[in-house]
């Protein structure tokens, strides 16, 4: 039989709802980690994430603190767990968490836990209020964009970009508007949500495509998977998809790495015009919700990401399948209540 | 005219285009006219063959091959460059 080394990976997101975050994604991939016994940890802000208790993908899930308490709290948290765990590699998963867990990652390979993360530049280059001067720079084709802090600056705005046009929330949300009254509206609503500032973007026509990639902090590209959304949620997220053949996508990714050096995982939404400009619409700094697609496809991105994290070399991939495709569904889970009553009692499981 | 090289077309007349995504579903006839362009058949070898496999007169054949013709170039799914 053969002798596998045990490691332990912590993921967070395991939000699988509507608007799922990736962890669940990600614990499937990283437990096809060959050649190794791997055990999940699952690191969850609410009680109710279903990867909590989702057979087969946390061993273990424990509350974290939200982001908005600090990086101090999230600190004394991670240092109980570790305690108990002995964590080797944490990969966050969501954009909000990224910054917190960036600034404590000399402290958490202190303690053992290695991160593969981008560094704070690169995380703060693709940000959305820095990517349209990002995009020029590099000369990537990107929307014309103004970040705005009041809405009595929106028709200025859409006399230049005219409409439709896009208000887009700091973190997440964006909103297609025809006029200044449905502007105005969605302004309101997403600085509510999501607070100031509020970016109105150019509107571009044309096809969704993601791309999954993942950059070795060097230039190099160790995978890069496109994927064109066939089923798309009233909230934008993608419910099917197909991998794609088409090199300029992956030449796009590449070229993205090579000029950030790109370490970590990352997610290109791009908007392809009828005429084939790939426009820069996002760059998620993490693994987007439909990254196990990359491990159907033949290109293991969660598990590569652990082995880097660990510090072994890994050959970057070549091929993957074209038209894998993904379905994603929902399922209603029967749990007891105990289980929900200890994990919200005791923050673990 | 030929059809994209890299076009999957399954037994059942369903299309997948790889570059981006697009797939259609196709009737016998169209199969038939997608398979032949597949075989680097000629325009008019595959109206040949259409007249010989179905009950049709040569000028409906003209006249529906056209316009699949066109249906192709206008889903992206015919070579510009020869490929």
């Amino acid at each position: 039989m053969e002798n596998k080394k045990k490691i332990t990976v912590a993921v967070t997101g395991l939000n699988a709802v509507d608007s799922p975050g990736p962890g669940v994604a990600v614990a499937r991939g990283v437990r096809e980690l060959e050649g190794y016994d791997v055990r999940v940890i699952g690191l969850s802000y609410e009680a109710l994430e279903p990867g909590i208790y989702m057979e087969g993908i946390a061993d273990k899930t424990y509350q974290i603190p939200y982001p908005s308490a600090g990086s101090e709290s999230l600190m004394t948290r991670l240092e109980y767990i570790q305690e108990q765990e002995k964590i080797d590699v944490l990969i966050p998963n969501f954009d909000a968490e990224l910054y917190n867990f960036i600034k404590l990652s000399p402290k958490l390979k202190e303690m053992g836990i290695n991160t593969y993360m981008p560094t704070t530049e690169q995380f703060e280059a693709r940000d959305k209020v820095n990517l349209y001067a990002f995009c020029q720079k590099h000369g990537f084709y990107v929307p014309r964009d103004k970040t705005i802090y009041n809405a009595s600056e929106l028709p200025a705005v859409a006399a230049h970009f005219n409409y439709p046009l896009v208000v887009k929330g700091k973190y997440y949300e964006a909103v297609v508007c025809q006029t200044l009254d449905q502007a105005q509206k969605a302004f309101h609503k997403l600085e509510a949500k999501w607070g100031l500032p509020i970016i109105v973007q150019e509107y571009i026509s044309g096809t969704e495509i993601n791309v999954a990639a993942l950059g070795d902090g060097h230039g190099e590209t160790v995978s890069a998977v496109p994927m064109r959304k066939l089923f798309i949620t009233d909230k934008g997220k993608a419910w099917a998809g197909v991998t794609l053949e088409d090199s300029r996508l992956v030449k796009l990714a590449k070229d993205f790495i090579k000029v950030t050096n790109w370490r970590g995982g990352f997610e290109l939404e791009l908007m392809v015009t009828t005429d084939g400009r790939p426009y820069f619409m996002e760059i998620n700094p993490r693994f987007p919700a439909w990254i196990y697609l990359t491990v159907g496809a033949g290109q293991n991105q969660p598990a590569a990401l652990v082995r880097l994290a660990m510090g072994e070399k890994v050959k970057p991939y070549e091929t993957y399948e074209v038209g894998k495709t993904f379905i994603r569904y929902s399922w209603d889970m029967i749990i007891d209540i105990e289980q929900f009553q200890h994990f919200s009692a005791f923050g673990e499981n | 005219m030929k059809i994209l090289t890299n076009i999957a077309v399954s037994e059942s007349g369903y299309l997948f285009n790889p570059t981006n995504g697009d797939s259609f579903s196709s009737n016998l006839v169209a199969t038939d006219i997608i398979t032949l362009m597949k075989q680097n058949k000629t325009s008019d070898e595959i109206k040949k063959a259409l007249h010989a496999k179905y009950d049709v007169e040569k000028s409906t054949i003209e006249r529906d091959y056209d316009e699949f013709i066109q249906e192709l170039g206008d889903n992206y799914l015919l070579s510009t460059d020869g490929k």
